[in-house]
């Protein structure tokens, strides 16, 4: 049997670039926050979760078991969450597994990142990620890959660039009413077909930013949540993971994502997510992602993700919002934190209590996944109100 | 609040790796001006990058067959920056090839070189340009990079 897990408190810190808060600070502002919302104490918490993906970044090794102080994680069970951009889902799956096996009735997940003291850009520490022989040699890192996917993406569904532009307009514009978000911001189609290219066809405006900051939620079960305003349910989790020999995959369609998000909604009972959710929050690295795993995420019909951003869908006022929260283009990307961001953000919408980005649905189902790895991971999660 | 204070630093760590027992072969064909794969006699793919198992087969992979230079493009990509994504002088073309000889979604990841930008596209014909023999050290960058591949032809 399996136990019922409800989120009962969320919190972040503000995403930025160079952070002058140390791992630490950052770990116990936003664990602390999702204890506030929460209305507990860390003596409720019996175990504590903690995701973060390339020690690299920061330059601490083993950076797991530098933040248990921080993370309020003395004298109780501690795991770490080590998968890359899926960590954001792989740690609340993690979260609720702690909990559905009875083991644990309250565990508090944390998820952060610090990139920025990586010189003399954290983009550089992608290389180390790869083979030794077959692509580190070639200098390669993650804007290279997904420039290679995005023209792969576009090529054989025919889409257009000004297509995937509008994503970008939509998460940065959506992110001005993130008190949280790095990169908020009113620009046009024009601007970010004009803005300078970094790899063609990725220009500045496609990417996320590198950031640093953190996010934590609290997890429970009923006998807890009962006790509790509002409660949101998790109703199905999945993840899957394709091949690290990237150049040996599908680079157009993400099948692994469908399988993920088949398990989430099996378990969830949806049986058709187009009608059945209402919320998503998608991962979103680069303007394409987020109809790319929309599509994987069975949201649209395959090849025809760009119909959510071209037909209106995917905004806030839409059928279906896509990253209400501003996304990872808007809010920022620190790695693990990024998807927490985004799985957080659905607690709220499902609340109500998402403030001016609450979208006008009055949704009671919505999903989130988080993407990463070896660009081949993926973590979905369906919540319920 | 006080003034925040920073220090600087870095890691001196390095490292030797073994290309182990397929990637050593691989390297080694490499330094012959060969692209070498392994064949699952299962699934029938041959396999680049070569590994001693078929991941979807799960079965033990020991038939090696030396694969064709030439492929497609399956995507490019032309880089404005380098691996710590600071600015280039001169645009790098990179794309996935197809090896013709693969089978199934296999490709290469590499350069292309003896072309401008605007003449690349996805399905272009290409082929393996190898250094000089002596230049060669057994390493992916013993392919030069891949050419357009003129009228189906090899180019003189």
């Amino acid at each position: 049997m399996s136990y019922e897990v409800a989120v009962v408190g969320v919190g972040q810190t503000k995403f930025e670039y160079q952070s002058k808060k140390t791992t630490q600070e950052l770990v116990f502002e936003a664990a602390k926050k999702a204890l506030d919302d929460a209305g507990m104490t860390l003596e409720e918490i019996d175990t504590v979760v903690y995701g973060s993906a390339p020690d690299g970044f920061d330059g601490i090794n083993m950076k797991g078991e530098h933040v248990i102080d921080a993370a309020g994680a003395l004298g109780k069970p501690f795991e770490r969450v080590f998968v890359g951009g899926a960590t954001g889902a792989l740690a609340p799956i993690t979260g609720y597994y702690h909990v559905a096996s009875g083991l644990s009735r309250a565990t508090l997940v944390i998820c952060q990142e610090k990139m920025s003291p990586c010189k003399p850009k954290p983009q550089g520490l992608f290389n180390t990620i790869f083979d030794e022989f077959t692509d580190r040699p070639m200098g390669i890192n993650l804007i290279y890959i997904f420039a290679l996917e995005m023209n792969r993406y576009m090529t054989v569904n025919k889409i257009k660039l000004e297509t995937l532009a509008k994503v970008s307009v939509k998460n940065k514009k959506n992110a001005m009413d993130n008190p949280y978000a790095q990169l908020p911001m009113e620009i046009t189609v024009e601007d970010v077909l004009n803005a300078p290219v970094m790899a063609y066809p990725v220009t500045k405006y496609h990417i996320s930013p590198s950031s640093d900051g953190a996010a934590a939620a609290v997890f429970v079960n009923k006998n807890i949540a009962k006790y509790k305003e509002k409660p949101v349910w998790i109703a199905g989790v999945g993840w899957c993971l394709d091949s690290t020999y990237w150049t040996n995959r599908d680079l157009a369609y993400p099948k692994y994502v469908e399988y993920a998000a088949r398990q989430a909604y099996n378990m969830a009972g949806i049986k058709n997510p187009q009608k059945e959710i209402q919320v998503a929050e998608p991962y979103d690295p680069f303007s394409y992602k987020e109809l790319q795993h929309a599509e994987g995420l069975l949201l649209a019909n395959r090849g025809e993700g760009w119909k959510l951003i071209e037909e209106g869908i995917a905004y806030r006022d839409g059928k279906l919002p896509l990253s209400p929260s501003g996304g990872l283009l808007g809010v920022g990307n620190p790695i693990a934190a990024a998807g927490m961001m985004k799985f957080n953000e659905i607690v709220l919408q499902l609340r109500g209590d998402a403030g001016k980005r609450q979208v006008k649905n009055n949704p009671k189902v919505g999903v989130v996944q988080a993407w990463g790895g070896l660009m081949q991971f993926t973590g979905v999660l369906v919540l319920k109100a | 609040m006080a003034e925040f204070h920073g220090v600087k630093s870095r890691w001196e760590i390095k490292y030797e790796w073994s290309g182990g027992i397929a990637i050593s072969r691989f390297m080694q064909g490499l330094k012959e001006g060969k692209i070498l794969g392994v064949k699952c006699p299962h699934c029938k793919r041959v396999l680049v990058p070569p590994r001693i198992f078929c991941e979807r087969c799960f079965i033990e992979l020991t038939e090696w067959v030396e694969l064709s230079p030439r492929g497609k493009i399956n995507t490019f990509s032309i880089a404005y920056i380098d691996t710590n994504a600071l600015p280039i002088s001169t645009p790098q073309i990179n794309a996935v090839i197809d090896l013709d000889d693969a089978r199934g979604i296999i490709g290469i990841f590499h350069i292309i070189g003896e072309a401008k930008p605007e003449e690349i596209y996805v399905g272009m014909p290409v082929e393996a340009v190898f250094r000089p023999a002596e230049e060669r050290t057994g390493s992916i960058l013993d392919i030069k990079y891949f050419r357009p591949l003129k009228e189906g032809k090899p180019n003189e």
